[in-house]
């Protein structure tokens, strides 16, 4: 089962500013989780697109259920990969990551397109999509949904963050959200709500579940 | 920002200025003339290869976008 997320905002700063700031946006207020950053590969290719792969570490908090069940994840700092391709051509920059440890308990991919607004070229428009799944027999649905609330509010902090780095740089004002839609929502039960049930499941769960999920 | 490899925060923030300026004055503009940065990227590769190495990250062959490609509008 996999969670999907979907959302649209306007920049109100051009393509070209967006796309410098992209690669200065770390640090700002907003990524305290974000503890280091790495470009790892890096190319023009022959059709004049710019290829990069970064390198990103980021703090692993997890709800305090989860902290109980799982204590061994709390050791590690999770690896994401995220990898992106500049286009001249179409104006657009396209952008994939996900998390290449901890995996069998969350998997969070997200694919991000900014691009030239097509209603006023001043401006641009960032696309994000994301899918969330958790692997972990029982818990999977408490997880997913804790994956989810993460995402979200790492995915305004993320928004704050690139706004930050265009102020910055250019002095853009900030942007303005277009519409947040979600699709495949299966239930309406809140984080909450979940993390009870988690709670539950918990008290049950059998002894060797504790073992090492990385 | 710091570099994952302890030593190599200097090196990355020299190819990282370089990087920004070339990407915002040339690249952006459509000028292909010429990577300046080509030996300072090297240096910082060296060292933040060996830092990856060292603490065992699993990126090695890992496709570029790979995960992007079952998923839809791809």
């Amino acid at each position: 089962m996999v969670k999907y997320f979907f959302s649209q905002t306007d920049i109100k700063s051009s393509w070209e500013h967006v796309f410098s700031a992209f690669w200065q946006r770390y640090p700002n207020p907003f990524s305290k989780h974000v503890l280091t950053e790495d470009v790892v590969f890096r190319e023009v290719t022959p059709d004049n697109t710019l290829i990069s792969r970064r390198l990103l570490t980021k703090t692993n908090h997890l709800p305090r259920w989860a902290e109980k069940i799982f204590p061994s994840n709390l050791a590690r700092s999770v690896f994401v990969i995220e990898d992106s391709v500049v286009d001249l051509k179409n104006k657009t920059l396209t952008t994939f990551s996900w998390n290449i440890n901890h995996t069998r308990l969350l998997v969070v991919e997200e694919r991000c397109v900014y691009s030239m607004s097509q209603e006023k070229q001043a401006w641009s428009l960032a696309k994000r999509e994301a899918w969330i799944s958790s692997g972990v027999f029982g818990f999977s649905r408490a997880i997913q949904e804790f994956g989810l609330a993460r995402f979200k509010s790492n995915q305004i902090k993320a928004t704050r963050g690139l706004e930050y780095a265009l102020s910055t740089l250019h002095g853009d004002g900030p942007s303005r959200p277009l519409k947040d839609k979600e699709a495949m929502e299966k239930t309406k039960e809140t984080a909450l709500a979940t993390s009870e049930k988690a709670k539950n499941l918990a008290s049950v769960a059998s002894p060797h579940k504790s073992n090492q999920f990385v | 920002m710091n570099s994952v490899g302890e030593g190599c925060t200097e090196l990355k923030r020299e190819y990282d200025q370089c990087f920004n300026r070339w990407f915002a004055e040339k690249f952006l503009k459509g000028d292909r003339s010429g990577d300046p940065c080509i030996e300072m990227f090297k240096n910082y590769q060296q060292c933040v290869q060996k830092a990856i190495k060292d603490k065992d990250i699993p990126i090695e062959g890992v496709e570029f976008m790979g995960p992007n490609k079952e998923k839809p509008g791809s």
